[in-house]
């Protein structure tokens, strides 16, 4: 099968990967923690660890965005900014 | 052991493929596009988050996103109270109930360039119903020159198309609601206004989230009747990001800025419309 039509490239193929991981991981920890674990964080609303992973993914990509609109190309300090942003959604939302 | 039933996954298994032709592997492509410069025959060539840096740094992407976000604000501030309006005046029974409803449907039925082409030739001065009308009345009303003209032809094009949808949303939730509740605001001697805000509004809730959505994604992608009636003129005055992106990818074929466009507008709707869930869930949950 031919998929060069996709115009896949390395970086790209392995953000697929690192996403495609992200939700094996959420559907293994599922499998030892049924439930979703659903709680009410800082935002008042009641959220389980799929709408934690949603709200990081969301917003990591506008920190990266917000990165190259006002900082520049080098994107690795938005990825480390990102990793933070996702453990406080993870601990407080 | 808990037995592990599998059929579930067979039963998913036609919406998965569907999703997954129809949303996941475009939007890949797409991905794949945004980093990459293409000048046709299947080549492309690297270029990094360069039309990210170009998009966002573009004053012609912040004009039609602003123009957008105004278009689907006026658009939700008009037809949800007015279909909320509609839903709560409409009988509900008897042979008028089946006369209003096949009415509201009527406009829903029209394709989106069939209801374009028909306000363009209604707004027209020199033999539409509605230009001439107003050239009678002395009106100066020109959509084709004039920037307020086409936005308020499209904004009134939009509500005629769609308000009746979120009223039968909203007369759907208020058919749901039992006869006790208002037997016992009736007891409690309550006024109109107060059954509407603690009755029908918190019961109509959930069917007017799915009306705030649907009408703000709709609004904020719309393309074929801004498309067919102004062209996104007059100059730039209507040219919504749908508008923009397709005068990018077609037009000029620069596939590689527009699919970078096309990523970050399908952010903006997602960030938006987890924004009205949030909102508008939130006060369930407390």
């Amino acid at each position: 099968m031919d998929f060069s039509w996709m115009a896949w490239t390395t970086p790209t193929a392995i953000f697929f990967c690192v996403i495609a991981l992200l939700l094996l991981s959420m559907a293994l920890w599922e499998r030892v923690s049924p439930g979703g674990s659903p709680r009410r964080g800082i935002l008042g609303l009641e959220t389980t660890r799929g709408d934690r992973l949603f709200l990081s993914l969301l917003g990591a990509a506008f920190i990266h965005l917000a990165w190259l609109g006002l900082v520049g190309p080098n994107l690795w300090q938005a990825l480390g900014v990102s990793a933070i942003y996702a453990f406080f959604v993870f601990r407080f939302v | 052991m808990k037995p592990w039933n599998n059929k579930a996954w067979l039963l998913v298994l036609p919406t998965l493929v569907l999703v997954a032709f129809s949303a996941v592997i475009p939007l890949m492509t797409v991905v794949n596009y945004s980093v990459q410069d293409t000048f046709g025959g299947n080549r492309f060539f690297w270029a990094g988050t360069e039309w990210y840096e170009q998009i966002l740094n573009s004053d012609r992407f912040w004009a039609a996103l602003w123009r957008s976000l105004l278009f689907s604000g006026i658009i939700l501030a008009i037809e949800i109270p007015l279909g909320v309006f509609i839903a709560l005046h409409m009988p509900r029974k008897g042979v008028w109930l089946s006369v209003c409803l096949v009415l509201m449907a009527l406009p829903l039925l029209i394709p989106w360039n069939v209801v374009g082409t028909i306000w363009q030739v209604f707004g027209r001065v020199d033999i539409g119903l509605l230009g001439r009308a107003m050239a009678e009345l002395g009106v100066n009303y020109n959509y084709v020159n004039n920037v307020g003209d086409a936005w308020v032809t499209l904004v009134v094009m939009d509500v005629w198309h769609w308000t009746s949808l979120v009223a039968l949303l909203a007369y759907a939730g208020l058919v749901s609601i039992p006869d006790a509740y208002y037997q016992a605001a009736e007891i409690d001697g309550a006024s109109r206004w107060a059954v509407f805000r603690h009755i029908q509004l918190p019961k109509m809730k959930r069917v007017l989230l799915i009306a705030v959505l649907l009408r703000f994604m709709d609004s904020f992608m719309i393309y074929t009747e801004p498309f067919v009636v102004t062209g996104g003129g007059p100059g730039n005055a209507t040219t919504f990001l749908s508008i923009d992106l397709v005068k990018m990818a077609l037009g000029q074929f620069d596939l590689g800025p527009a699919a970078a466009m096309s990523i970050i507008y399908f952010l903006i709707i997602l960030l938006l419309s987890w924004v009205f869930y949030a909102v508008m869930t939130r006060h369930d949950q407390e």
